[in-house]
């Protein structure tokens, strides 16, 4: 008992004194900590849209045609866009969109990427090379061509209803579902790189050997190990999925309008550069700067998890 | 070595075979299909006259019998006629994968170039101020939306400055060589950007991992001038990884170019495949995707041919 809490205490103390660690080199790290800053700045601003659409009194999808293009004024702080609606109320529901597709797909597929990395590491031989093959042969394809057919899909015949297939939830869903179907095999190569470095460790050999399943021995085992390297990994891959999501968008085979995105905003790019050019800055101003900032974070990370980097 | 390329190409071969029947299927999930576009120009046709004609031209077939009669007809070279253009799909295709060509191998020789320049000059002296420059003016290369770019040079170039056309391309012997590189300029520059700030990045960290080597101390000690010993000792091993992730990348620059020439009005691959796709041209969309995959699966196994030739040590089998 009294040895049991001993231990718990050293390695609770230890995981402090890691996590401090990495804290402190993340610090360091000048580009991160700014990226940290401007994500959390730019996280304020997209929900800054909830008290601000009920104080303007302003509906951001209500279209005026007689007030397009208009400077900003009192009410749009912004002007208006080409259909008359309120451009900065856009811009905050559109980056809520986007921020949201590129956590939401992220996710999706990072935990699949996971699965199959893990699984192929851990088990080896022919599921592993099956696996590997399957992930190389993933990579190799163009992936834009490809989301753009899968973009341009009728849900009804695939068996949604019709009514669904129309919905702004189903476009929303269908950009989540298409981009984690592609954006996996970066984080599925390095979880089982991860997985195959930590298998033969004394400790799994020795859950395996004491009769734990292989359900238990990579849940408690194996992931809390390559957590490191997953989480930047998959940080690095939220900025390319907001990038493919935007590409998407604006091609016309992503979120669909009238729900606004950062990408979509500029459908009507070639209007608006001659037009109201500063409404083709805007939202790839913001895309950019989101996709800089997480991509600086994962960098900021990679740095201080990994103690031999010193840049 | 042999066996290595033939396994290699078998592999290939096997997934374009695999991709041409996802992408067949894919393209049959699109909406409508090709008797919807001919009954959209003519209204009143009875329901038996429809399905008189999906008889006759076998779209009542099941999924495989049709994938099949496709993939005898493309092997015999028949891949079916371009709605919009009014020929043959691949008399479509042919002209569009030169101007795609010239773009992405344009766009990627000029990475290239740039990505050495900053990636070893960055990795001299790492952490310093210059190092701190590249390194930011990399991560907004990898970080800016393509589309967006354009976008910004048009405006900028073309539009304020009225310095570069916006959009189109014209053939080398037409106007001139400068009419056809003012043309190129925009979109080439657009393309590269991003692969500029990602090859400067592994050059760099290639260059410092070799540059503390100790053959690289054995040459300075010998006396051998710094410049001999970056560029000679140092880049040469250095160069190994980072030629394995440029020609792997190289595949990967079509999705690019896709956005590049739709924003440009340039007609080469993507831009068809785009708008084959917009326009429901089945054939015209089914083949170009085919095409775009097998440029990339090429390129793969370029790259991974080039990796063994590079570095002797590396036993393919």
């Amino acid at each position: 008992m009294s040895v049991s809490a001993l231990e718990g205490a050293v390695v609770v103390e230890q995981a402090v004194g890691t996590w401090r660690l990495r804290w402190q080199r993340f610090r360091q790290h000048r580009g991160a900590m700014a990226s940290l800053v401007a994500l959390l700045l730019l996280l304020a601003f997209v929900l800054a849209a909830f008290p601000l659409q009920p104080l303007l009194d302003i509906d951001p999808y209500a279209t005026d045609l007689l007030a397009r293009f208009d400077p900003p004024s009192a009410q749009h702080l912004l002007g208006t866009d080409e259909a008359g609606r309120d451009v900065l109320l856009r811009l905050m529901i559109g980056g809520q969109v986007s921020l949201l597709v590129g956590v939401l797909a992220t996710a999706i597929g990072g935990a699949f990427g996971v699965m199959l990395g893990v699984s192929a590491g851990y088990f080896g031989g022919r599921l592993d090379e099956f696996l590997m093959r399957f992930t190389d042969g993933m990579i190799a394809l163009p992936l834009l061509p490809l989301l753009i057919v899968l973009g341009a899909l009728d849900l009804t015949k695939l068996g949604f209803s019709a009514e669904f297939a129309r919905s702004g939830a189903a476009g929303f869903w269908r950009i989540v579902v298409i981009i984690s179907l592609v954006d996996w095999t970066a984080t599925a190569r390095i979880a089982r790189a991860s997985t195959l470095s930590i298998k033969e460790r004394d400790f799994v050999r020795a859950a395996w050997a004491s009769g734990a399943g292989p359900l238990y021995v990579m849940a408690t085992h194996v992931l809390p190990n390559i957590a490191t390297p997953l989480i930047v990994a998959i940080t690095l891959t939220i900025g390319r999925v907001i990038l493919l999501e935007s590409v998407l968008s604006f091609l016309g085979f992503g979120v669909v309008p009238p729900t606004p995105s950062w990408g979509n905003m500029l459908n009507n790019a070639q209007e608006l550069v001659t037009q109201a050019p500063a409404l083709a800055i805007y939202p790839g101003l913001l895309i950019f700067i989101t996709v800089i900032a997480v991509n600086f974070l994962g960098d900021g990370l990679q740095h201080a998890f990994d103690p031999r980097s010193d840049r | 070595m042999a066996r290595f390329m033939l396994r290699r190409c078998g592999e290939t071969l096997l997934v374009l075979l695999i991709m041409s029947f996802v992408i067949y299927s894919l393209i049959g999930l699109m909406p409508g299909d090709p008797l919807d576009v001919m009954l959209a120009s003519a209204p009143g046709v009875t329901p038996e006259v429809v399905a008189h004609l999906r008889a006759i031209y076998g779209l009542d077939q099941p999924l495989l019998l049709r994938y099949w009669h496709w993939l005898m007809a493309a092997l015999g070279g028949d891949f079916g006629f371009s709605r919009s253009h009014a020929q043959p799909a691949l008399q479509v295709l042919a002209p569009a994968l030169v101007e795609t060509a010239r773009l992405m191998l344009s766009a990627f020789t000029l990475s290239v170039v740039l990505a050495l320049v900053l990636g070893i000059v960055a990795a001299l002296r790492p952490g310093r101020a210059l190092d701190s420059i590249i390194s930011l003016a990399a991560f907004a290369g990898i970080s800016v939306p393509v589309f967006w770019l354009a976008l910004v040079l048009i405006l900028v170039f073309a539009v304020e400055l009225h310095w570069l056309p916006a959009s189109g391309t014209t053939a080398l012997g037409e106007h001139g060589f400068a009419a056809h590189m003012r043309h190129l300029l925009l979109p080439v520059v657009t393309l590269a950007l991003f692969y500029t700030g990602q090859f400067s990045r592994f050059v760099r960290a290639a260059m410092i991992e070799t540059l503390r080597m100790d053959h690289v101390r054995t040459a300075r000690a010998k006396g051998a001038p710094e410049r001999r010993v970056v560029l000679v000792h140092a880049l040469r091993n250095a160069m190994i990884p980072v030629v394995t992730v440029m020609a792997l990348s190289f595949g990967t620059l079509f999705s690019g170019a896709l956005v590049t020439e739709t924003m440009f009005a340039i007609p080469g691959m993507g831009k068809t495949i785009y708008d084959a796709i917009l326009g429901n041209d089945y054939n015209l969309a089914l083949t170009g995707l085919l095409f775009a995959t097998l440029v990339t699966l090429l390129s793969n196994l370029v790259a991974d041919l080039a990796y063994g030739w590079l570095d002797p040590r590396i036993v393919l089998t």
